[in-house]
């Protein structure tokens, strides 16, 4: 094996042995690396958002980050099946074994997203860093993305929005889902749920650059098995659990 | 006349108090014969007035584009900024009446206002704070 690059194995130990020390223990940093995005500057696609959800620390009947969501975005209280729901709680019960999963569901960031793919005015778009969003100048509410997504994650606004309380603009007739708290993520915080989740103890999501070999999603996904949804699929989500 | 009639009278007769009190803020714009606005903070923020109020939709439309499309953020051009600073120290908003910034002067003009369909015509300090999304639980 003469054609070894020398070079580039010296790198790549001098790398590891950089992204050790800046590690304390797995998961936890020396510094933090999320902050904010000088004015003026576009997102980048050196940049993949993503998230890490550990089922087996998402707790039966707690639903903080679906209410920091609905608080953070002003979205009401879902009443019927048509009703705005960007995030919502799912229990999934294991037939054989009895065994019960708890997870947030939302929109999974596809990398290939499939409702951007069948918009007809280009509405539906990703960000250079990888966050699916519905451009609403754009947005003609066909609802065609809602069809298109195999998570039915989006939903549509049926009703006039009459009170904007939140940051985050939302009207009738558009269609809207989970932003990854866009505007949040580019103030270098994080989003709403993980916040929330956090702030309770529980620690089930986990937020970050799936690019950034410093940061802790990025050492998580690579210390645990996860999986993301349908990835049969093909659509790559930004999105992956630990525990189904 | 029933609670409800008494009520609303009263909401009324305060408003217009309200903005008598505030009348000396409000600013005559293109002329005698054009519509007097309650500017808020007013002054020049961007640009300089004659220009904004020919041009403020070409600065908003540009921005709405490089802000959500490409994630440009902190453009000196922003409705969130225009809205924080113009809204009426009164109802705290740009909208409500012939009186409101935005309302006022797009009924004179006869132009539709779509806007606040979805964005909040409110200044961000009398909106939930992003940041007590998470303080406001248990």
């Amino acid at each position: 094996m003469s054609d070894v690059n020398q070079e580039r194995r010296q790198f790549l130990t001098k790398g590891s042995a950089l992204a050790a020390g800046i590690a304390i223990a797995p998961g936890m940093l020396l510094f933090d690396f999320a902050q904010a995005r000088p004015a003026g500057e576009p997102a980048s696609s050196a940049v993949r958002w993503g998230m890490l959800i550990d089922t087996t620390k998402c707790e039966s009947g707690c639903d903080d980050c679906v209410t920091a969501c609905r608080t953070e975005n002003g979205w009401p209280e879902p009443k019927t099946a048509t009703d705005v729901q960007w995030m919502r709680k799912v229990e999934l019960k294991q037939v054989a074994t009895g065994r019960h999963v708890n997870l947030p569901m939302m929109c999974q960031h596809c990398a290939e997203p499939p409702c951007v793919d069948v918009c007809p005015t280009g509405a539906s778009f990703k960000r250079a860093d990888g966050i699916v969003l519905v451009d609403k100048h754009r947005c003609i509410g066909c609802r065609y993305c809602m069809m298109a997504c195999p998570y039915e994650a989006r939903s549509f606004v049926h009703e006039p929005v009459l009170d904007h309380d939140s940051d985050m603009p939302r009207g009738q007739g558009t269609v809207e889902s989970c932003t990854l708290c866009v505007n949040r993520v580019d103030r270098g915080e994080q989003p709403a749920c993980v916040e929330a989740c956090t702030k309770n103890g529980h620690r089930a999501l986990v937020f970050g650059d799936l690019n950034d070999p410093n940061s802790e999603i990025y050492l998580r996904i690579r210390s645990v098995t996860s999986t993301q949804l349908r990835a049969d699929l093909g659509l790559n989500p930004g999105i992956s659990f630990v525990g189904l | 006349m029933n609670v409800l009639a008494k009520i609303l009278l009263s909401l009324l007769l305060f408003a217009t108090a309200g903005w008598a009190a505030a009348a000396d803020q409000l600013v005559a714009v293109d002329g005698p014969l054009g519509p007097r606005l309650d500017i808020g903070k007013g002054g020049q923020c961007v640009e300089d007035p004659k220009f904004m109020r020919s041009n403020h939709m070409r600065l908003i439309i540009h921005q709405r584009d490089e802000t959500v499309r490409k994630g440009i953020r902190g453009s000196k051009y922003s409705l969130t900024n225009c809205v924080d600073c113009h809204a009426s120290k009164v109802n705290h908003s740009v909208l409500g009446s012939n009186q409101n910034f935005c309302q006022g002067c797009h009924t004179y003009a006869a132009v539709k206002i779509d806007c606040f369909e979805c964005h909040s015509s409110k200044p961000r300090e009398f909106r939930k704070a992003s940041n007590l999304a998470v303080e406001n639980l248990k």
